[in-house]
C-alpha cells in the first residue's frame, strides 16, 4: 500500500468544506500521479473551483487531509502553496495587464544586483529563455502585456507557473478563450510538461478536449465524489451520465402523451447569431405554438442563448428576425416590445424584488413595457394580480404579502404571472422548477405545454431535468460548447437520445 | 381602538412620529409658549412652530431628493457643495451693485440657478448610472470640487446682494403670511406625493434598489432610473442654494450649505428609509427633516450654545438610530417573550402547587 501511494504526487482524503450554511464538499478524495494529466469532471457547481481552492490555499478545508510529495501539507495562502510547487493559471489571465512581460514573470522575485537594486538585464534575458525554452516562443519581453493577445498570455502565465519549481499545474479554464490552433500549442505544451514529470490538472467544459489530453477523469457532482476513472475506459456516455446523476437505459419508454403541435408560422428565427465566448453561430427558428426545448450540461452556453433571445445579451453579429422581420437588439424592452418573455434562471438574483409584495412583483414587466407615465390606477393592479394568483393558484396570505416570504415555487409562479401579464408570443422559461417540490413541478410543466396548445404561444423549456423536456418539449435542440449540435423532433426525444446526443453519439434523424 | 393602536404601531411612521412627540412634548413643558403663534405687525406669522418649519425647509427639499437616490441603493454627498455653487450662481447673477440694480433679470437667476443643479445631477447621474462609479465616491468628486467652483464664481469674495426682491426667497414676500421658503418646500413635497401618485417612478426606483438585477431582467432601464434619481436631487440642491443664499443676501461659498448632505442623508434614516435601498417614506423623511430642525431649535430654546450643539445632536440621534435597529427590536421582542414565560411559569408554579 505504501508502495502504491509513492506513485501519487497529490492526494486529497475525505475532504470536507462548509461554507456557513452549505457543504460545498463532502468526502471528496481526489488522486493525482506524477506525470499524468487529470480531469476534474462535474456540471457548474459540482464542487471542482472549490476543490482546486482548497489544493491552493484560497479556502480552509473543514476536514481531510492532504499529502503532497510525501508530506502531509495544509495549504494556508496561494502564495504557501505556490512556494510548495502548486501552481495555477486561470481562466482569466491574473497577470498586470500594464507591466512587461519580464515583469509579469519575475514579479516579487526579481533578479537582484548591487545594493538591492532590480537587475533589468538579467531578468529580461531569463524571460526570454524561459519562454524559448520551455513553451518555444520567441517575443520581445520588454513589451507590456497588453501588446500580446490572450492566448500568448495565458502562455507567459504558464510559463510564470513552471518557472516556480511548479510540480503540479492546476489549468482552470485555460481554453475557453482560445481558438483551435492555440488550443493544439498548449496540448503540446502539455504533453512537453508531462514528459518532464510536471502533473496536470485540467479544467474544461470541452469533452473533445478532455478526451484528446487526458489520461485519468475525476468525477464531483453536488459536492460529493462519483469516482475516477481511465480515460480509455470511460465512454462518453457513460461521463456525461455520471456528471448528472443519471442512468441511461437505452430504448426507455417515456410517455409523451398530449404535447403542443407546431403551427404553421415561424415566430421567431436567428441566422448565424454569434456572442463571443458564449453562444456559437446559432441557426434556428421557433414556431408558435410549440414548446421548443434547449438541453445541454449546465454552462454548455443554453441560457445565454435564451438571454441573447431576450436582449440581455448582445449578439456581435448574425440576425434575428420575428414574424419574418429583423429586428435591432438593444435593451430586453426592444424584445419585451416584440412580446417576448424570459423567467430567467436563478430565481433569486435575477427574478424576484424581495422586497416587493406580490402585487407589485406581478405588474413589474407590463409596468415597465407601458412606460412609467402610464401608471397602472390601483384597481387594475389589483385586478390583474388577482386574476393571475387564481390563474396559477398562487399561495398567498393576500396580494400584499411579500414575494420574499413565499416559497420558492410560488414566487417562480409570480415570476411566471409576471411575463404571462405581458402577454408575450413567446414565453422562455429558463430551469423553471429548480428547486421546487414535486406538485408545482408538474403544475408548471403543465402550464407550459397549455399555454402553446391553447394560445398558441411559443415556449422555450430549459432544464437540467432530462425527464422533464421530454415530458413537455415537442422538439429538443441540444446544446453543447456553446454551439448547437443537434435537434430532436416527436418520437425521437428520449432521455437516452438526449443524453447521446449531449455525448456526441448520437445525431438525430434528420441530419 | 386596539387594531388602531397596532396599525399605527406597525406602520413605517410610528418610530419617528414618536421621536418627533416626544420632542414637542418635552418643549411643551420645558420651554415657554412654545405653541404660541403670533401674528406680527407687518402681517407675518410668527412663532417657534413656524420658525422650525420656516428653518427646516432647506433641509426637507434636500432630503426628498435625497430619499429617491438612497432608495435606488446610493447616495449623494454633493448636495452641500451643490447648494453652495446655486446660491453663487444666483447671487453673480444679480450682482452686489449697491444701488440695488440686478445685472440680470430676476428669474433668469432664479433659472441659472436651478439648471446648475440639474447640470450637477447630470454629472453626479453620469458617474454613477454610465460609469458605475461607486455613488460614495462619485458624488464625493463634486463635494470637494463643488465649494471650490463655487469660489471661482464668486472670485473668492462674498458677494452681498442689494436687490430687494432677493430677500423675500429666503423671508417673506410682502402680504404673504407664510414665509416664502416653507411655501416651496410644500410646493416640492406636493410635487414629489403627486409623482408617486400618478406615475410608477416610485416602482422602479425600488425595485432598482431591492435587486437592480431583476429589476434589469423585468425591462426596467436602470441607468435611466439612477439618472433620473440624481438629477432630481440636484435639482433639490439647486433650489435649496436658493433658499440658503437669500436667508443670507449673500453668495458665500465656504459656509453655505455646510453638511447640510449629512443633515439631509440623516433626515432620510430617522424617516426610516434603509441605507441599502428599497422601501421608501416620503412622510417619514419630512418628519425626519422637521425633528432635526425642531431638536435644533429646542436646544437653542434652553439655552445650549451653538458649539456644543452637535454633541447633543449626537446622543438624540443616536437614541433614534437605536431604538429603530432591526437588533433592538429583536431585543425587545425577545425580552417581552422572556417575561411572558416567566409569568406562565410563575402561573404554572401556583397550580402546581
Amino acid at each position: 500500500m505504501a508502495l502504491e501511494d509513492n506513485e501519487y504526487i497529490l492526494q486529497m482524503k475525505h475532504i470536507d468544506m462548509f461554507f456557513p450554511g452549505v457543504k460545498a464538499l463532502k468526502d471528496v478524495s481526489f488522486n493525482l500521479k506524477k506525470g499524468e494529466i487529470i480531469s476534474l469532471m462535474g456540471e457548474n457547481g459540482a464542487g471542482k473551483s472549490t476543490l482546486v481552492k482548497v489544493l491552493t490555499g484560497v479556502y480552509h478545508k473543514t476536514n481531510g487531509e492532504i499529502t503532497f510529495d510525501g508530506k502531509v501539507i495544509e495549504p494556508t495562502t496561494p502564495l504557501a502553496s505556490q512556494q510548495m510547487g502548486i501552481s495555477t493559471v486561470y481562466q482569466e489571465v491574473n497577470l498586470c495587464a500594464n507591466l512587461s512581460v519580464a515583469e509579469n514573470i519575475y514579479i516579487g522575485r526579481e533578479p537582484r544586483g548591487a545594493f538591492g537594486r532590480i537587475d533589468w538585464a538579467t531578468m529580461q534575458k531569463n524571460a526570454s529563455d524561459l519562454l524559448f525554452r520551455e513553451l518555444g516562443i520567441d517575443i520581445d519581453v520588454t513589451k507590456e502585456l497588453n501588446f500580446y493577445p490572450v492566448a500568448m498570455q495565458q502562455m507567459i502565465a504558464i510559463a510564470r507557473a513552471i518557472d516556480t519549481q511548479c510540480k503540479v499545474l492546476i489549468l482552470d479554464e485555460p481554453t475557453s478563450s482560445l481558438s483551435d490552433k492555440e488550443t493544439e500549442r498548449l496540448f503540446k505544451i502539455m504533453r512537453n510538461l508531462k514528459s518532464q514529470g510536471i502533473s496536470i490538472i485540467f479544467i474544461s467544459h470541452f469533452l473533445e478536449q478532455i478526451y484528446t489530453i487526458c489520461d485519468r477523469i475525476t468525477v464531483l457532482r453536488d459536492g460529493t465524489y462519483i469516482g475516477e476513472y481511465d480515460i480509455k475506459s470511460l465512454p462518453r456516455i457513460e461521463l456525461i451520465s455520471k456528471m448528472m446523476g443519471k442512468e441511461v437505459k437505452e430504448g426507455e419508454i417515456e410517455s409523451n402523451v398530449d404535447k403542443s403541435v407546431p403551427r404553421e408560422n415561424v415566430f421567431l428565427e436567428t441566422e448565424h447569431v454569434t456572442v463571443p465566448g458564449k453562444v456559437k453561430d446559432l441557426s434556428m427558428d421557433i414556431k408558435s405554438g410549440e414548446v421548443v426545448g434547449f438541453a445541454g450540461l449546465l454552462g454548455s452556453g443554453r441560457s445565454e442563448i435564451a438571454e441573447t433571445l431576450f436582449g440581455t445579451l448582445l449578439k456581435s453579429s448574425g440576425n434575428i428576425y420575428i414574424d419574418g422581420t429583423a429586428v435591432s437588439v438593444k435593451t430586453p424592452m426592444d424584445m419585451m416590445k416584440n412580446r417576448i418573455a424570459f423567467c430567467p434562471e436563478d430565481r433569486k438574483v435575477q427574478g424576484i424584488i424581495g422586497d416587493l409584495s406580490v402585487r407589485e412583483n406581478i405588474i413589474l414587466a407590463l409596468q415597465a413595457k407601458n412606460g412609467m407615465f402610464k401608471h397602472m390606477s390601483r384597481h387594475r393592479q389589483n385586478k390583474l394580480a388577482d386574476y393571475y394568483i387564481n390563474l396559477l393558484r398562487i399561495k398567498v396570505s393576500d396580494r400584499e404579502q411579500l414575494i420574499k416570504n413565499l416559497s420558492g415555487g410560488n414566487q417562480q409562479k409570480v415570476i411566471i404571472a409576471r411575463w404571462l401579464a405581458t402577454e408575450p408570443n413567446l414565453l422562455i422559461l429558463d430551469e423553471p422548477t429548480r428547486g421546487i417540490d414535486v406538485g408545482t413541478k408538474s403544475e408548471i410543466e403543465a402550464l407550459a405545454v397549455s399555454l402553446a396548445k391553447e394560445k398558441g404561444m411559443a415556449v422555450v423549456f430549459i432544464s437540467g431535468e432530462m425527464g422533464e423536456m421530454v415530458r413537455t418539449c415537442s422538439r429538443v435542440m441540444v446544446i453543447r460548447d456553446h454551439e448547437k449540435i443537434t435537434e430532436l423532433n416527436d418520437d425521437e426525444i428520449s432521455t437516452a437520445h438526449i443524453m447521446q446526443a449531449i455525448a456526441g453519439d448520437y445525431h438525430g434523424k434528420s441530419c | 381602538m386596539e387594531s388602531l393602536v397596532k396599525k399605527f404601531t406597525q406602520s413605517s411612521l410610528a418610530l419617528p412620529l414618536v421621536a418627533l412627540a416626544v420632542l414637542l412634548l418635552f418643549n411643551a413643558f420645558f420651554v415657554d409658549d412654545f405653541f404660541k403663534i403670533e401674528v406680527m405687525e407687518n402681517g407675518n406669522l410668527y412663532g417657534r412652530p413656524i420658525d422650525i418649519l420656516y428653518r427646516a425647509s432647506s433641509l426637507i427639499i434636500l432630503a426628498l431628493g435625497m430619499t429617491f437616490v438612497i432608495a435606488t441603493g446610493g447616495i449623494d454627498i454633493s448636495v452641500g457643495a451643490v447648494v453652495a455653487i446655486s446660491s453663487a450662481t444666483c447671487c453673480v447673477m444679480l450682482g452686489g451693485d449697491i444701488s440695488g440694480i440686478p445685472e440680470h433679470p430676476f428669474f433668469v437667476a432664479i433659472l441659472a440657478s436651478l439648471c446648475v443643479g440639474i447640470v450637477a445631477g447630470i454629472w453626479n447621474g453620469t458617474l454613477v448610472a454610465k460609469l458605475k462609479i461607486q455613488a460614495m465616491v462619485a458624488t464625493l468628486i463634486l463635494m470637494t470640487a463643488g465649494r471650490g467652483i463655487a469660489q471661482l464664481m464668486t472670485d473668492g469674495q462674498i458677494i452681498t446682494v442689494y436687490y430687494k426682491p432677493f430677500a423675500y426667497i429666503g423671508g417673506n414676500i410682502p402680504g404673504v403670511m407664510l414665509p416664502t421658503a416653507m411655501i416651496i418646500a410644500l410646493a416640492m413635497v406636493l410635487l414629489v406625493l403627486f409623482i408617486n401618485k400618478r406615475t410608477s417612478i416610485g416602482l422602479m426606483i425600488q425595485s432598482v434598489g431591492i435587486n437592480a438585477n431583476a429589476a434589469r431582467y423585468a425591462g426596467i432601464k436602470v441607468t435611466a432610473v439612477l439618472f433620473a434619481v440624481y438629477i432630481f436631487s440636484g435639482f433639490c440642491a439647486g433650489t435649496a442654494g436658493l433658499i440658503e443664499g437669500s436667508l443670507i443676501r449673500a453668495a458665500d461659498a465656504n459656509n453655505a450649505g455646510l453638511n447640510m448632505e449629512m443633515d439631509a442623508i440623516l433626515a432620510v434614516t430617522l424617516g426610516g428609509t434603509l441605507m441599502v435601498g428599497g422601501r421608501y417614506y416620503i412622510g417619514g423623511t419630512i418628519i425626519g427633516a422637521i425633528t432635526i430642525q425642531t431638536l435644533t431649535t429646542t436646544m437653542y430654546a434652553i439655552g445650549v450654545s451653538s458649539d456644543r450643539l452637535p454633541a447633543v445632536k449626537a446622543i438624540v440621534i443616536l437614541l433614534i438610530i437605536v431604538f429603530q435597529s432591526e437588533k433592538f427590536k429583536e431585543m425587545y421582542r425577545n425580552y417581552k417573550l422572556k417575561r411572558l414565560d416567566a409569568q406562565l411559569g410563575s402561573k404554572k408554579e401556583v397550580t402546581n402547587a
